[in-house]
């Protein structure tokens, strides 16, 4: 059975459906996605709702005679946003927005290609493919302030990484080889995640396919372009989407491996870290909703130009639920 | 040959993936005093770091043992929760679907750091200050996109026509649901609990927000309370030692449940 | 159906988020009170007991005061976290924090805010302390915390070589010890030694080696009513000595040391002249092989242009939240933990820097840390970090700015002339 014939064969066996009525198919639906629903209301909802509200405000601005911050909240409309903008605070903002894209461009894009080829060497592999499967666990459960540091040390002017080098490359000083550090370490930590996603996609796919497409004589390469690739295509652009939104926040690593404040690795999160940091809450909060606008901007692009199919079939059924 | 091959391209891999891994347990294995040695096996071998971590006044054990509860907590709703989103999702009809998923996504795409002080606010006003669920219902909140727009994703790959067929033979949506996709998407259901798993056990920022007592407090927070012995000298050794002990059991569990679990649920699929 | 969920749910937010915006004065907050007056078990906010030390001295006070036990509530190492912890306690006006463990630096921006309770001074002996660690513990003349430790940067150098190269005592000005290193590098045992090391990556040490730097020309960040005054011939002067120091006298990697790294290319046996706080002291003499150079260093005050150098003051004090319980108690604990008995137990077993001044005269003491004559004197003479609320901006600007100029990034004037633009908008509303 080729692909074509079988989500043909799906869509024509979706119009006969069993009765049971659309009313209780979207009350169901209902009961079973409230759960998820008010768990995201109350721990990212409501903080988001507040910080949106706290954008708007000022405080502790300017001291009194004895020296007392002025205590109380002003409202300044929309000077968190516009202020981000002007002056020095413009050239630091489009500096992190640069480096934040370039850390998601490169790392992104590595990490699949590893990723993928990992799950791919570890489904065709005969044996010890457990033990592997579990040793690429190892760099994501790392916690990432310790993977930080191990390699903050691994970066160090008289660390391994230069002593395999046989030359002396000051990673972890504010220029580009720090940036280039980030992405190593990061590359490392998260391609695991890719290759973990795929395989399961791999594994879900049912054998016969790929025996049908062999008998049909099929090579390797046209095999995993037409047959392997558009079955795990869901599972793998949902990782790449969450990389992408996980990488677009990133905080921790550059903060552990070089530090803050530092130019070449500083990325908007941290931007709005050193605003909370230092008591500018609304200020920290214009920076988090920027950065929201940028990263929803960015995985609807993602799922628009590569047809993530999760949306592209609801769109589908939700059209057909309509008529 | 090919099967040689295999084998080259597994070593790969697990040379990629556990270089640096064993950097960091050769490492935890020196002496404090050759902490700063770069020869690439230590010698002498010496277990002193790993003392350390479980020594004194540090609460290793018990801060283990929170940490299980809470990631544990955390996977088992999650997927629970996750699962039947997830369902609703990939097999009913109705309306919103898009934006049910897009809200869903959404709330990822906050740095967490902004979020941090309302929820210490709002768990400090209903008196949730060192409890469980503290940490327990953030973690949720984290894990739950990533684990339905994967179980969604996976969910849709299988075939729509097993479960129709078994609906056809009379089985109800429910047990079409537990007896045809649960076993055949098991692998997808397993690596989404590894990795919402492993997610809860690395949280830090709220875990160190939500508890101010000890004997609550998580390994993460425990190990960003190691010092050296004075002002600021660095335990660089007993933090790699740490944090070979948090990764280690994870993987050994992993180990010894990824091929039951998902030849258990398998078993029962129409494979 | 999903249109009444989810519009369930936005009322529910929108709900919340009034609750918590317009809320303040409910739960468990307290506004905060001056008095010091209450009595009961408290909490004791601070990192990580090192020795084992702390938790004894709590036993000592726990036994003797059944009912006003003090509990240790443990913050992360990491100096940014704790800062981080205390200030989120403030904001949502618990009383979980009672006496807080703070940085020196911390002072203005936790007075201001109305976060610390104010101390009477007439409750307390402060003169048995070195005056300069007081300082630290007042805002605009008003007590707000009590020295518990201090911290000065000395110079540490090889004994060893200067006697090879004939050179019988430390170097007293920068010019001297320039010429101990050529006199040092003539030497075969010199070959492969750096001269001089102060910290330059960007981090607060880098804050701290300007403010020496620049205290040593006689200069001052902020002129004495707290006004930016970087654009002088001292401050050039000073930030001009970091950066000559960095290009010809430093390890290549100078900028990628920290602390640690610091002390780990001097233990190494790889640094002639190194500033360094006290706690290296007892680890590079270590003698279990993890330093190459044990017996073989000594201190002295830090070098100056034109005689003896100004070292940075660091250090920690205690004060009690405002939103504290038991205030009476958590008054009487921090008497005990800076007492003059308290700190002499802390010294001997953390070997960190006491702040009452009799114990640097203790012979037996200075017998067992035969530094603490030349700590005394860096403390004693010390300048403290520019005193102003906004100190984590203030200092992002110090160290970017002179991180800029060390590097040859901009020229000293550039870094002075934006660094006095940056300081004068921070301060503006003092």
């Amino acid at each position: 059975m080729s692909t074509v014939s079988r989500s043909a064969a799906v869509r024509t066996a979706r119009k006969p459906r069993p009765s049971g009525g659309r009313r209780g198919e979207r009350r169901m639906a209902a009961l079973l996605l409230s759960p998820t629903l008010l768990v995201l209301a109350l721990v990212v909802g409501y903080p988001v709702l507040a910080g949106l509200r706290e954008s708007l405000y000022a405080r502790g601005n300017g001291l009194d005679a004895d020296g007392f911050v002025v205590q109380g909240d002003k409202f300044v409309g929309l000077d968190n946003y516009t202020s981000i903008f002007h002056g020095d605070r413009a050239d630091a903002f489009w500096n992190a927005f640069t480096n934040t894209t370039f850390f998601t461009v490169t790392t992104v894009a590595l990490e699949t290609v590893i990723g993928v080829g990992m799950a791919l060497i570890m489904h065709q592999a005969f044996r010890g493919r457990a033990v592997v499967r579990a040793s690429i666990l190892v760099p994501w459960a790392i916690p990432t302030a310790i993977s930080g540091l191990l390699w903050r040390w691994i970066f160090q002017a008289d660390g391994a990484a230069n002593a395999v080098l046989g030359h002396q490359v000051l990673w972890t000083a504010d220029g580009f080889a720090a940036k280039i550090a980030v992405v190593i370490a990061e590359v490392w930590k998260t391609s695991p995640f890719i290759g973990l996603l795929v395989l399961a996609g791999l594994q879900m796919v049912p054998r016969e396919v790929h025996e049908a497409a062999k008998v049909d004589g099929a090579s390797a390469l046209q095999r995993f372009g037409y047959v392997t690739l558009p079955l795990i295509k869901p599972a793998l652009l949902v990782a790449v989407l969450f990389r992408m939104l996980d990488v677009l926040r990133m905080f921790d690593l550059p903060a552990v491996l070089v530090g803050v404040n530092q130019k070449s690795v500083e990325t908007l999160t941290m931007l709005a870290w050193f605003e909370a940091t230092n008591l500018r809450y609304g200020s920290a909060a214009a920076y988090a909703t920027i950065l929201f606008g940028y990263i929803a901007l960015i995985a609807y692009l993602f799922v628009k130009l590569l047809g993530a199919d999760i949306i592209g079939e609801a769109r589908r059924s939700a059209k057909g639920a309509k008529r | 040959m090919k099967r040689a091959l295999s084998y080259l391209g597994l070593a790969a891999v697990a040379v990629y993936c556990l270089a640096p891994f064993y950097w960091m347990v050769a490492s935890a294995l020196r002496r404090p005093q050759d902490q700063f040695d770069n020869s690439p096996v230590p010698s002498p071998v010496s277990t002193e770091n790993f003392r350390a971590v479980f020594g004194g006044h540090n609460g290793f054990g018990r801060a283990l043992l929170n940490s299980v509860i809470v990631a544990g907590t955390t996977t088992v709703l999650t997927l629970v929760v996750g699962v039947f989103t997830a369902y609703a999702l990939a097999r009913l009809e109705f309306r919103f679907k898009n934006a049910v998923l897009g809200l869903v996504i959404a709330t990822t795409m906050f740095p967490g750091v902004s979020q941090l002080v309302p929820l210490l606010k709002l768990f400090t006003d209903i008196g949730w200050i060192n409890t469980y669920q503290a940490m327990v219902v953030p973690s949720l909140g984290f894990a739950l996109p990533l684990s339905v727009w994967l179980l969604t994703a996976f969910f849709r790959q299988l075939p729509f026509e097993l479960e129709q067929a078994a609906m056809v033979d009379g089985c109800t949506r429910g047990q079409a649901f537990r007896k045809i996709i649960v076993p055949l998407a098991a692998p997808g259901v397993f690596t989404t609990a590894i990795l919402t798993f492993i997610a809860a056990w690395n949280e830090f920022l709220i875990a160190l927000s939500m508890v101010n007592r000890k004997e609550m407090q998580t390994a993460t927070v425990a190990i960003s309370k190691f010092t050296g012995v004075s002002g600021f000298d660095q335990p660089f050794g007993t933090q790699m030692a740490a944090g070979a002990v948090v990764t280690v059991p994870l993987i050994a569990v992993v180990l010894v449940f990824q091929r039951r679990i998902v030849a258990g649920l398998t078993a029962g699929g129409v494979k | 159906m999903r249109r009444t969920i989810t519009a369930g749910a936005v009322t529910c937010l929108a709900l919340a988020a009034l609750t918590a915006c317009g809320g303040g004065g409910d739960g468990k907050a307290k506004a905060p009170s001056g008095a010091l007056d209450g009595r009961g078990p408290i909490t004791f906010v601070t990192g990580k007991d090192r020795s084992g030390n702390l938790q004894k001295q709590i036993d000592g006070w726990n036994s003797a005061h059944p009912k006003e036990q003090v509990r240790v509530v443990e913050l992360p190492d990491e100096p940014n976290d704790q800062r981080q912890q205390m200030i989120q306690n403030a904001q949502t006006k618990s009383d979980a924090y009672g006496v807080l463990n703070l940085d020196v630096v911390w002072t203005a921006e936790f007075a201001a805010n109305r976060w610390l309770t104010p101390l009477p001074k007439d409750q307390i002996d402060l003169s048995k302390m070195l005056p300069a660690t007081v300082t630290t513990g007042e805002y605009r003349e008003k007590l707000y915390a009590v020295p518990s430790t201090s911290d000065a940067g000395m110079l540490y150098y090889r004994k060893d070589l200067l006697d090879k190269a004939g050179i019988s005592a430390a170097p007293k000005t920068y010019a001297e010890m320039w010429a101990d290193c050529d006199k040092v590098k003539a030497l075969p045992e010199g070959k492969g030694v750096d001269c001089y090391f102060t910290e330059v990556n960007k981090t607060e040490s880098l804050t701290i080696s300007a403010v020496e730097a620049v205290a040593a020309q006689g200069g001052s960040l902020l002129d004495a009513s707290g006004k930016p005054a970087v654009n002088t011939p001292q401050v050039k002067a000073g930030i001009q000595f970091l950066a000559d120091a960095r290009k010809d006298h430093m390890p290549k990697e100078a900028v990628t040391l920290d602390t640690e790294g610091g002390r780990r290319y001097f233990q190494g046996g790889k640094l002639l002249f190194q500033r360094q706080w006290p706690y290296q002291y007892a680890l590079a003499g270590k003698s279990d092989g993890s330093s190459k150079v044990a017996g073989k260093f000594a201190v002295a005050p830090l070098p100056g242009p034109n005689g003896p150098g100004v070292a940075n003051l660091g250090g920690h004090n205690l004060a009690i939240s405002a939103f504290a319980k038991n205030k009476a108690t958590a008054f009487d604990f921090i008497k005990y933990l800076t007492g003059e008995q308290a700190q002499r137990a802390n010294l001997l077993a953390t070997s960190q820097a006491p702040t009452v001044a009799s114990l640097y005269d203790d012979p037996a003491l200075a017998k067992q840390f035969p530094y603490l004559p030349v700590l005394k004197q860096a403390i004693t003479t010390a300048k403290p970090r520019p005193v102003v609320v906004k100190y984590g901006d203030v200092t992002a600007a110090i160290q970017g700015s002179v991180y800029d100029a060390v590097n040859g990034r901009t020229s000293v004037d550039q870094a002075v002339t934006d660094l006095q633009g940056k300081l004068t908008t921070l301060t503006a509303a003092q």
